[in-house]
């Protein structure tokens, strides 16, 4: 049998809230520690205990590590999803089981392995009685080490991180660890052909979720008043930023420099938030789209009476009872147009880990600078799910803090001033705060209805020429918002366009539909709404353009159509929701079903004189990326 | 904005501040003839006037409706923020955080903070936010024109509405059993005891929950109405006279106080709350009093008004969150955002 290596998926069927994430995180880091390209993704149920739950891991040597429906390796833990798992394995591939799980084996072209789970942890003295369910989840950790050549070490190494150095929690688990591996290794035999063999592609990375580097990030960005609620998936982000911030800004008087409110809800949340942003403060709020419903009309009024904010949005599916705890991109229009009669949002999307620490920081630079709420777009799988990153980057810009006018600045000014009075052509004004000791420092904030100067007015022409210059204010935004990525390809016949966690997944598609099809792509991940001027460059090169997105409708989609009428002809909406990350899978397949036009006939013909060319290639191992990807692919073909 | 600069002008009337107390009027009001609200302006204006307080460290705030329209109509000097419907607690909170050195004054109505804002009215009293949280309570809605509010006695008929059916919130109560550390009512037609209450308000450090009866002109000013003028008149019930002295020794006793007992309340910045009781042995600080006088004035229809109930020892939300004394707005760079060494730290305690 030919070994495949590093490049499989790992799933884990267990039950929810039996503590298997720890066990779960711990494969993952070992991975990750061995120098393997890896992602993990929690596909859990809204509950506490009880109802089924998945854990799947990705390794691949080529960095191709977004989510991916096919499962090679499947270890059922749960009684209740056993025949379910079973079923799920791809031929060829390995299912591990607990043996007190009473259930026949169905199926003979899977590898099956029988594991011990709770006779070794009964015959483990050291683990207490009431330990004993959930450490149990470590004997398959041991067992699958042995199995496919996890590093042992390096597992100590990702519970030492987990348990923060406790040594008698690390000792307890990696016990049951070694006892799984030693009797995988006196009772087992090797019967499926994947294993892990270290690398170097993972050196000098961190490994981190998308909520606790947006914490991180908002930190390094000086937040200093944070109004939240609870609410899946984004209470981490709040709750990081409860961690971190007496670390990061400690100060020798142990004073404090931010305050964080737990608020009644999300109204009260933003509410907060824009009080603080109002009154000088770099001021956020965290939520997903239940609560961002209800901060409308409070974000209608900030964008009127222009005061910064930062409001970041870690999308899930639907409402309350939909489906709270998968992941989504289904916001985007909501945001684009959330609010009450004309607006315009500024919207950043960050694509990673990376990039949420980023934007992080640089959303309260962005909102100082317009004056005006800023939404940062995560989602679940970013925000919740641990993915590899580079290490996170030290601002490289001084804060902005916008156009302020302090007493000195008043006393220059002759206390001659207009809070919404546009002197700089940019359509932004200048602002003061409370505090301010100046006698003409102060305006009386409302939502419209108000002239240069803040003073009440229901003229028509005063509101027309607010109404032109908050206009004028969001064309200005286009300077200051991040610029899209590009991944180009040579000879590309078509555009992609994408945004978000999506990025892997569309990566992979790329590199297939090349491989396999002859569609050579030019992919655009979008990072920000106004639209910058790069996208306007980019939708004018093709003929088409695939909009790649989660959700039902297509929402950059319809974004794009009407900010760019005169080309919706070109876009082709490639959405698709049901609430796991996005898969290469249905990426290139959708680009597949939908790609038209004069070159379609040729694209096939090439595709196949390509793959040809590509597997000879292969065969005489040219290049290792190549090999080892058609190799693998060949061989489940 | 004001046209008008500190000292610009001389005036015989300066205060200790240097200021002439159009210094703290604001924009003319355009609530209706004989409004109660722009009684309570008025008061607003004296106390800060009398209390020498400067317009600058005072942050007005407001919901939406009649009431919340009128911070307009006083203290131009003063940073304003004419919110949301029910929204004002929140937008109050996080602003106070900006520099908490500040005092806020807040304006809601009945509409605006016992229906739409209950929810964040309560929250407030519990968080002990450090302003002035006065309701201008008239029962009625009034920009809508004349829908019952949620403090409408049972049985009012209204133009329009006919009878209401539903029992009426009680401001004050609700503030009491929410944690509020000053609960006070008063009523427009009797602007003494108003400015009274409202300069014992400005001196607590914490939230001031000052429920004042402001009769509705145009849609709720029937003789029988709880929320008349006339109504008002008749019914009420002063708890005790009050006097409000100052820290320094400047603004004296007034003298017509009149004999019996006598209560002293020391607020947090030294000044004092003189009790008249006309109920003899009331105490303000003992919470079971105050609902239990509350009661009794609600079976009796009186309209209780006076110091119900003071705490000066919970702290205000601010000083529980240790801040810097700098205010938090005045903070740069150098203090906001952790030194470029603290980014090595954190990538090393991702895994």
């Amino acid at each position: 049998m030919n070994k495949i290596i590093n490049d499989f998926s790992i799933t884990v069927g267990t039950v929810n809230g039996s503590g298997s994430s720890t066990a779960n995180n711990t494969i993952l880091r070992a991975i990750f520690k061995m120098g393997i390209p890896v992602s993990g993704k929690n596909l859990f149920p809204s509950n506490i205990q009880g109802l089924p739950t998945w854990y799947t891991i990705r390794a691949n040597k080529d960095g191709f590590i977004a989510h991916n429906e096919r499962r090679d390796i499947v270890i059922a833990m749960n009684p209740n999803s056993f025949a379910r798992d079973l079923a799920s394995v791809a031929p060829g591939g390995a299912f591990f089981y607990a043996d007190d799980i009473k259930q026949p084996i169905t199926r003979t072209d899977v590898a099956a392995y029988p594991m011990p789970v709770k006779t070794i942890i009964r015959n483990d003295p050291n683990v207490p009685s009431d330990y004993r369910d959930h450490v149990a989840n470590m004997v398959y950790v041991g067992v699958l080490a042995h199995m496919i050549g996890m590093d042992i070490d390096k597992i100590y190494a990702a519970l030492e991180f987990h348990f923060k150095k406790k040594q008698k929690p690390i000792d307890m688990n990696f016990n049951v660890v070694k006892a799984g591996a030693e009797w995988a290794k006196a009772n087992l035999e090797k019967k499926d052909a994947f294993y892990l063999e270290p690398m170097n592609k993972t050196d000098g990375m961190i490994m981190a979720d998308g909520n606790m580097a947006g914490a991180l990030g908002s930190i390094f960005g000086g937040v200093q008043f944070v109004g939240w609620y609870p609410i899946t998936p984004a209470t981490s982000l709040a709750e990081s930023l409860n961690d971190y911030l007496p670390q990061l800004r400690k100060r020798e008087d142990g004073k404090h420099t931010y305050a964080v409110v737990q608020a009644e809800d999300e109204l009260a949340a933003l509410g907060m938030s824009i009080g603080a942003g109002w009154a000088g403060l770099r001021a956020m709020t965290s939520t997903s789209g239940p609560g961002l419903s209800l901060m409308t009309e409070f974000a209608g009024l900030a964008y009127y009476a222009e005061v910064p904010v930062v409001i970041w949005d870690v999308q899930r599916i639907g409402p309350s009872t939909g489906l709270p705890t998968r992941t989504s991109q289904g916001d985007l229009t909501f945001t684009h147009f959330i609010g009450h009669g004309d607006s315009q949002s500024v919207i950043l999307l960050p694509g990673d880990v990376y990039e949420c620490f980023e934007f992080g920081w640089k959303a309260f630079d962005v909102a100082e600078r317009i004056q005006t709420p800023v939404f940062v777009l995560s989602d679940l799988d970013m925000g919740m799910n641990q993915w590899i990153s580079k290490p996170f980057k030290y601002p490289d810009t001084p804060m902005d803090r916008g156009k302020i006018l302090l007493e000195s600045d008043l006393e220059e000014l002759k206390g001659n001033w207009g809070r919404y009075f546009d002197a700089d052509g940019d359509g932004i004004g200048h602002r003061t705060f409370p505090g301010n000791k100046h006698p003409m420092s102060s305006y009386f904030t409302r939502g419209t209805g108000h002239d240069d100067h803040a003073r009440y007015s229901e003229e028509a022409d005063v509101y027309l020429n607010n109404m032109d210059r908050l206009k004028r204010k969001h064309e200005t935004a286009k300077q200051y918002v991040p610029a899209p990525v590009f991944h180009t390809m040579k000879g590309a016949k078509a555009g992609i366009i994408a945004y978000g966690s999506t990025e892997a997944a569309i990566l992979e598609a790329q590199h297939q539909l090349e491989k396999d099809h002859g569609l050579a792509t030019d992919f655009m991940r979008i990072r920000a709404l106004p639209f910058t001027r790069e996208v306007d460059t980019f939708l004018a090169k093709y003929d088409q353009i695939f909009i790649v997105e989660m959700n039902r409708d297509g929402q950059m989609a319809q974004i794009l159509m009407t900010e760019y009428p005169q080309l919706a002809p070109r876009f082709k909406t490639i959405a698709y929701g049901d609430g796991m990350p996005a898969s290469a899978k249905w990426v290139r397949e959708g680009i597949l079903a939908k790609y038209k036009g004069r070159k379609a006939a040729s694209a096939k013909r090439k595709t196949a004189k390509k793959a040809a060319p590509a597997r000879k290639l292969s065969a005489k191992n040219t290049t290792k990326k190549n090999a080892a990807g058609s190799k693998s692919k060949t061989k489940r073909k | 904005m004001t046209e008008t600069l500190p000292m610009a002008g001389a005036s015989a009337n300066i205060n200790l501040a240097g200021l002439s107390k159009n210094d703290y009027r604001g924009a003319p009001s355009t609530l209706c003839q004989g409004c109660g609200h722009n009684s309570i302006s008025n008061q607003i204006v004296t106390a800060l006037y009398e209390m020498n307080i400067v317009p600058e460290d005072i942050v007005k705030f407001s919901g939406i409706g009649c009431s919340s329209k009128s911070p307009t109509y006083f203290l131009n000097r003063s940073f304003g923020f004419n919110s949301l419907h029910g929204r004002m607690p929140s937008i109050a909170t996080g602003a106070l955080f900006g520099d908490y050195h500040l005092k806020g004054v807040g304006v809601s109505g009945d509409g605006d903070s016992a229906s739409i804002g209950m929810g964040q009215f309560k929250h407030i009293m519990r968080r002990n936010v450090n302003m002035v949280y006065i309701v201008e309570n008239n029962g009625v809605y009034g920009l809508t024109k004349g829908q019952f509010s949620a403090t409408a006695e049972k049985g009012l008929s209204l133009k329009k509405q006919g009878e209401n059916q539903y029992m009426p919130v009680d401001i004050c109560m609700e503030a009491l059993v929410s944690n509020a550390t000053f609960v006070a009512r008063s009523f427009a037609g009797n602007p003494k005891q108003v400015k009274e209450l409202l300069k014992a308000a400005l001196s607590h450090d914490g939230i001031a929950v000052l429920d004042i009866i402001s009769p509705c002109v145009t849609f709720n000013n029937q003789m029988n109405a709880y929320h008349s003028y006339t109504w008002g008149k008749d019914h009420e019930e002063p708890l005790h006279e009050i006097s409000y002295i100052a820290p320094r020794n400047e603004i004296m006793l007034e003298n017509e106080m009149a004999d019996g007992e006598v209560r002293e309340v020391a607020l947090h910045d030294g000044s004092v709350v003189i009790l008249k009781n006309l109920e003899k042995g009331y105490d303000p600080s003992n919470r079971y009093d105050a609902l239990r006088v509350m009661e009794e004035a609600q079976s009796n229809t009186w309209m209780l008004t006076g110091l119900l109930y003071v705490d000066t020892t919970k702290p205000n939300l601010t000083s529980i969150y240790n801040l810097v004394d700098m205010p938090l707005n005045r903070l740069t760079e150098a203090d906001l955002r952790p030194a470029p060494e603290m980014i090595d730290k954190v990538n090393a305690l991702m895994f």
